[in-house]
């Protein structure tokens, strides 16, 4: 397919206060290519995670427009944008977000349940996916029973299983220590070596580096938009880290 | 859309996570759902009686009496004139069609003398008839013959109360007894009848031959012009009530030779017509008896709604992440209102137990009459199964209205 997976055209976004407003985004137009992994700076008030919910379709832009994957998405209805959502993007949050006295499998399966997947194909891709995170093992563990980096994991088999365009991820570390960071980015790179565009949201510059692109914005303005010439390679970095500890 | 099974496992799921609260939601449906399903019980319960008595009395059952006399504009009621005969009785019954049988009556009171023990009660000079009319079968012995009839037999037959009063737990059969100081040899017992509807003792009586308790015991005037105190009928089933009694009003004027345009000198009652009053009475009682049930119902539906928008509140990031991986507004509407529908048909299905069970209770220890009406309960379910719906579709659409960014972002 021709042209860019996001295209946004002077996207803005206000919010109205009781008695003032905010202006989140003035005005931000951006391209980024199928196969990119971008990841989106900033300090908190900058517009990065109104970019985020904007490009994940949970909220609507002011004025401007976005197309995904050559559709507008600016003004469609909050039908048609969960739709969107289910098929083509996928989100992985800072805080899991994984339903409690549920199994694993059974959280991966929730995208399945609303794309109207029977329920026998909807247990195969859902086990597929775990399988493919390496947790092929914890599928009817519940959320509780698992560690920070498995339920990551959990809810990263849950963003791939209705084949999205692209991945969302929303501070995806800031719960995680050091070596179940670097764990989780190198799933993310693996992903993206694969083949999937991946959108990274993070104040962090470490976590940063994984990205091949990085998008700093401030003000509600693309501060800078720069490609990294050597990302790091988190697997390898991960080693490293055993091998210190060891 | 989600299919409906797996809407109602998450529904599950998330009342079993707070059970005690689910528990005390429900409670409101369970007794408002056991209230309608008793109540109705006790209701039917009473109206079956009604039913019963207007069986035991007969279905179709018209009184004849005498007309009332007017004595210088002093009108003296009914019953004061002595203008209705035995033959008018045979009459209606051989020549209205719609009369399965006729039974003239005498009524007399007096002291019933038995050994040592006394009592006072009502006798009844009656035809074979009078049994098939009023539906009263024997208990004990045999009814009169035609020997009887004729010959003005001094035979009785006792009432429950009357044999009870006389002989106690003896059997009064073949026993002897004194009316008026005329010797009657009892030749069987009346099967219990009980109260009727305004609570006298239809046992407390002794029943006679007609022409016995016209040549025998009541004496005098009467005894030439065959005159009877009153004449009870029934009437066919299936026949138009008001169609025979019109016949019969017709018959009895003609053989009175009643001019057109003069008053009846007797009056027909319609006894039926009374107790399907009372009967219609007691269903109105029924339904109140359900409607204030129902207000419980409505309260515990009430209840729901609170709870439901408790848990909305509660779940409120759950409905974001739902939103966020594609669940459409209507999806968690459902989802919802599955719930709140889920509550109260578990409620309801609580609640039937409860119901048949305290209706079997009412029925035992208070020794009520309830009748278990399979209607009643398919209606309680169906109510509960409303109130689910109705008092949980606004939580429910005020999640299903939720911002998904701002349901995410909730804490």
């Amino acid at each position: 397919m021709a042209g860019p997976l996001i295209l946004t055209r002077d996207l803005t976004k206000v919010y109205q206060m009781e008695s003032y407003t905010v202006q989140a985004l003035r005005g931000v137009s951006l391209e980024i290519q199928r196969g990119e992994f971008v990841a989106v700076m900033g300090p908190s008030g900058s517009g990065k995670s109104t970019f985020m919910n904007l490009l994940g379709c949970l909220d609507s832009p002011t004025s401007g427009e976005y197309f995904l994957a050559g559709e507008r998405l600016s003004g469609l209805s909050g039908d048609a944008l969960a739709e969107i959502r289910n098929s083509s993007i996928g989100f992985v949050f800072q805080n899991f977000n994984l339903l409690p006295r549920t199994t694993a499998v059974e959280n991966v399966e929730l995208p399945l349940l609303y794309s109207r997947c029977p329920k026998q194909e909807r247990r195969q891709r859902a086990l597929a996916r775990l399988a493919q995170v390496g947790l092929a093992d914890r599928a009817g563990h519940h959320p509780q029973q698992l560690s920070g980096g498995q339920q990551q994991r959990v809810a990263i088999a849950r963003a791939l299983v209705n084949n999205p365009v692209l991945i969302l991820a929303d501070e995806p570390t800031g719960a995680l220590d050091t070596r179940t960071s670097f764990e989780l980015m190198g799933v993310l790179q693996q992903l993206n070596r694969e083949g999937m565009t991946v959108v990274l949201v993070t104040h962090e510059h470490d976590v940063a580096t994984f990205a091949s692109r990085i998008i700093s914005f401030r003000d509600g303005h693309v501060l800078s938009d720069q490609g990294v010439a050597q990302p790091a390679d988190a697997q390898a970095m991960l080693r490293e880290l055993e091998r210190e500890a060891a | 859309m989600m299919n409906l099974a797996s809407s109602i496992r998450i529904a599950l799921r998330a009342l079993r996570v707070n059970k005690l609260r689910s528990m005390l939601t429900m409670l409101g449906i369970i007794i408002g759902v056991a209230a309608v399903i008793t109540m109705i019980a006790v209701g039917a319960g009473a109206q079956a009686r009604v039913e019963d008595q207007i069986r035991g009395l007969g279905t179709n059952l018209v009184i004849l009496f005498p007309g009332s006399v007017t004595s210088g504009g002093v009108r003296m009621g009914a019953g004061s004139r002595s203008t209705l005969t035995e033959d008018d009785a045979y009459a209606i019954q051989r020549e209205v069609r719609g009369v399965q049988a006729a039974a003239p009556t005498l009524r007399g009171t007096g002291q019933v003398v038995a050994g040592n023990n006394n009592w006072s009660t009502a006798f009844y000079g009656v035809t074979p008839e009078y049994f098939e009319v009023r539906n009263w079968a024997i208990a004990t012995g045999k009814i009169f013959d035609a020997a009887d009839l004729t010959g003005s037999g001094k035979v009785a037959l006792l009432g429950e109360t009357v044999a009870r009063s006389l002989f106690g737990d003896a059997d009064p059969v073949g026993q002897v007894i004194r009316i008026r100081k005329v010797p009657f040899t009892v030749i069987g017992t009346l099967e219990r009848k009980g109260q009727n509807l305004l609570g006298q003792d239809q046992d407390d009586v002794v029943l006679m031959p007609l022409s016995t308790a016209r040549n025998r015991v009541l004496g005098g005037g009467t005894a030439r012009q065959r005159t009877v105190g009153s004449a009870s009928i029934k009437v066919r089933e299936g026949e138009d009530m008001s169609e025979v009694i019109e016949e019969m009003r017709s018959l009895l004027r003609q053989r009175h030779r009643l001019q057109p345009g003069t008053d009846d000198d007797f009056t027909l009652r319609n006894l039926s017509e009374v107790l399907q009053a009372q009967e219609q009475s007691s269903r109105i009682m029924t339904l109140l008896l359900a409607a204030i049930a129902s207000v419980s119902l409505l309260v515990g539906g009430i209840g729901i709604m609170n709870i439901m928008l408790v848990s909305v509140t509660e779940r409120t990031r759950e409905i974001g992440l739902r939103m966020a991986v594609g669940a459409r507004g209507r999806d968690i509407l459902a989802q919802f209102l599955v719930e709140a529908v889920t509550l109260a048909l578990i409620g309801g299905a609580l609640g039937i137990l409860l119901g048949v069970g305290g209706s079997y209770a009412i029925g035992h220890l208070a020794e009520w009459r309830t009748e278990l009406n399979v209607r009643a309960i398919v209606l309680a379910a169906g109510f509960a199964a409303a109130v689910g719906v109705f008092f949980g579709f606004y939580p429910a659409r005020k999640a299903s209205r939720l911002l998904p960014i701002e349901a995410l972002r909730y804490e």
